[in-house]
């Protein structure tokens, strides 16, 4: 019995540690952050890698979620006769949640986890043992570029994500179904609010970036030297990454439609 | 005499949380000179140089580069004591994203602004010296483990450092490559006026060309002194080493239960 808690309380004590460790990594990626926009090449680098090649995966996703969306409402809506407010369901769906999240989720599986295994690696190879022999801190040359190149990926995408969303929204609606297009654009413009919605969004997907970037960075930075080690942070960079999106999203929502 | 004592290390203790690795360590390195550190294997050769680099703490006792104790620095004393040392990994370490070329001149880029042409001059050069001029676009994927091995050491000379530590740099290699690599850690000493560390398992070639040598055992220095007076010592452990045989105070078990026992017999 006393083994059963003594178990309870390693784990929680050995999770409160990591999320002490990841925070202290958060305090010094800042504090080495004016190296790292001194040399803004290399987070340039970083968000070609982080950003541009994930770009795929986000367009074709955006463009069958918002075609599901469209779909889907539209059936719903003419039960109610208001089949024209389907513009304004697509637009608000992607820019208030499903843009911000859905980018995440996808950064997470895309980014984030190349991120872990990278870093990993790079530490199991001794090769971060080596950069700090040079006297040249990895937390300036290798995590902080990363950092601040998931934070500015991430908005960016979400924005493609629900463009080209509210695209694929409108190649169903309108051509395909018949809706009129004149209806499903202005509705959208009447009804959707720069501050309220966008802004709101904007923020949402500047938290997630934060959090998928510095999830992966702390698990890369983290994993036990081994194959094994950088294979499970890999895989936790995941898990944690998604259960932390969707919880802030939860919290910054009841925030946002409380103000 | 103490001017040219650039590395001490003074009754250090280290352990990894319960093993005990180092009980009492003494050494000094001067100015100028070739110095090996040789032991069994897991004994605690690449673990000194770690605290040399200031990478890990002492329980006890300390190092002293340059007349400053090295775990009493700060980040940016510590740096700056970095930059004086080189230090060639065991297994390369090379950056996996980066070209021969870019490897040799990461540690230029970082800490100089020379123009990219003398970068590039001084790049070939150190390649030169270790024979892998012409790989210089190639990879670290595509490098054997000597070679790599090879670019490793031209990247831990890139700056001309002080001190150069250079962790078993004849594992993997042929016998040519072997007695160039030999040639050149003595001739970058001298040009240089460095001293180098260098931790083997090369008895032979060990013997032939470093100014002193340290034997660790059991977490302390069990012998010590110039080639010449080791041959002739009487010591049974080094006796042992120099003979390589198998059998001796020196045990090739990691420490263990007896045997049979775990064989159940
Ligand atoms: N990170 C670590 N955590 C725990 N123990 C470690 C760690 N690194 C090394 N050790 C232990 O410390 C001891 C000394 O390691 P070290 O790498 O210094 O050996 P070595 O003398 O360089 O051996 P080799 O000649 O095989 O390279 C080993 O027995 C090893 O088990
Ligand atoms: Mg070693």
């Amino acid at each position: 019995m006393l083994s059963f808690f003594e178990k309870i309380g390693g784990a929680i004590r050995s999770k409160i540690t990591r999320l002490g460790a990841a925070t202290r990594l958060f305090f010094s990626i800042i504090s080495y952050s004016s190296d790292s926009f001194k040399r803004f090449n290399l987070t340039i680098r970083e968000i070609y890698f982080t950003g541009v090649l994930s770009l795929v995966i986000i367009v074709v996703s955006a463009f069958f979620v918002g075609m599901v969306l469209g779909l889907q409402g539209y059936y719903t809506l003419q039960k109610y006769g208001s089949s024209e407010a389907i513009g304004v369901l697509v637009a608000l769906a992607l820019v208030r949640e499903l843009g911000p999240v859905v980018t995440a989720l996808l950064f997470a599986g895309r980014a984030g986890t190349a991120i872990t295994a990278e870093i990993g690696l790079m530490k199991a190879t001794e090769q971060l043992s080596a950069m700090e022999m040079m006297a040249v801190s990895p937390v300036a040359r290798i995590v902080a570029p990363r950092f601040w190149a998931g934070i500015i990926t991430m908005p960016l995408l979400a924005s493609i994500f629900s463009m080209v969303g509210v695209l694929g929204g409108y190649v169903v609606a309108v051509p395909l179904i018949g809706v009129d297009e004149g209806a499903f654009w202005s509705q959208m413009q009447a009804n959707v609010d720069f501050n309220y919605d966008i802004v709101n969004g904007f923020i949402k997907s500047v938290v997630f970036g934060i959090a998928c970037t510095i999830i992966a960075l702390f698990e890369g930075y983290d994993a036990p030297p081994t194959a094994e080690g950088v294979s499970r942070a890999t895989t936790r960079t995941v898990v944690t990454s998604s259960l932390a999106v969707l919880g802030l999203d939860f919290v910054l929502t009841s925030f946002m439609l409380t103000v | 005499m103490q001017k040219d004592l650039i590395v001490s290390i003074k009754d250090l203790a280290f352990g990894y949380a319960e093993r005990q690795i180092h009980k009492k360590i003494n050494m000094n390195f001067h100015r100028g000179k070739v110095v090996a550190i040789m032991g069994g294997s897991g004994c605690g050769k690449t673990t000194i140089l770690r605290l040399i680099g200031g990478q890990i703490k002492p329980t006890s006792g300390h190092v002293e580069v340059d007349g400053q104790i090295v775990h009493e620095q700060g980040r940016k004393g510590i740096y700056e004591l970095r930059r004086k040392m080189g230090m060639l990994f065991q297994h390369g370490a090379l950056f996996s994203d980066l070209s021969v070329f870019e490897n040799v001149a990461f540690p230029i880029r970082e800490h100089t602004n020379l123009s990219e042409e003398i970068i590039k001059d001084l790049v070939l050069m150190k390649l030169n010296a270790v024979g892998l001029r012409g790989a210089n676009q190639l990879m670290p994927t595509e490098l054997s483990g000597g070679m790599a091995r090879r670019v490793a050491l031209a990247r831990a000379v890139a700056l001309d450092p002080d001190i150069i530590m250079y962790d078993e740099p004849f594992a993997g290699l042929d016998p040519i490559s072997m007695g160039v690599i030999c040639d050149l850690i003595r001739t970058l000493n001298d040009a240089l006026g460095a001293t180098s560390i260098i931790v083997t398992h090369d008895v032979t070639e060990t013997f032939a060309f470093a100014d002193y040598i340290y034997f660790i055992a059991d977490g302390i220095v069990a012998a010590e002194g110039s080639p010449s007076d080791l041959k002739k010592s009487q010591l049974p452990f080094v006796k042992q080493f120099v003979h390589s045989q198998k059998d001796g105070p020196v045990p090739f078990h990691y420490q263990a239960n007896d045997y049979l026992q775990d064989l159940r017999l």
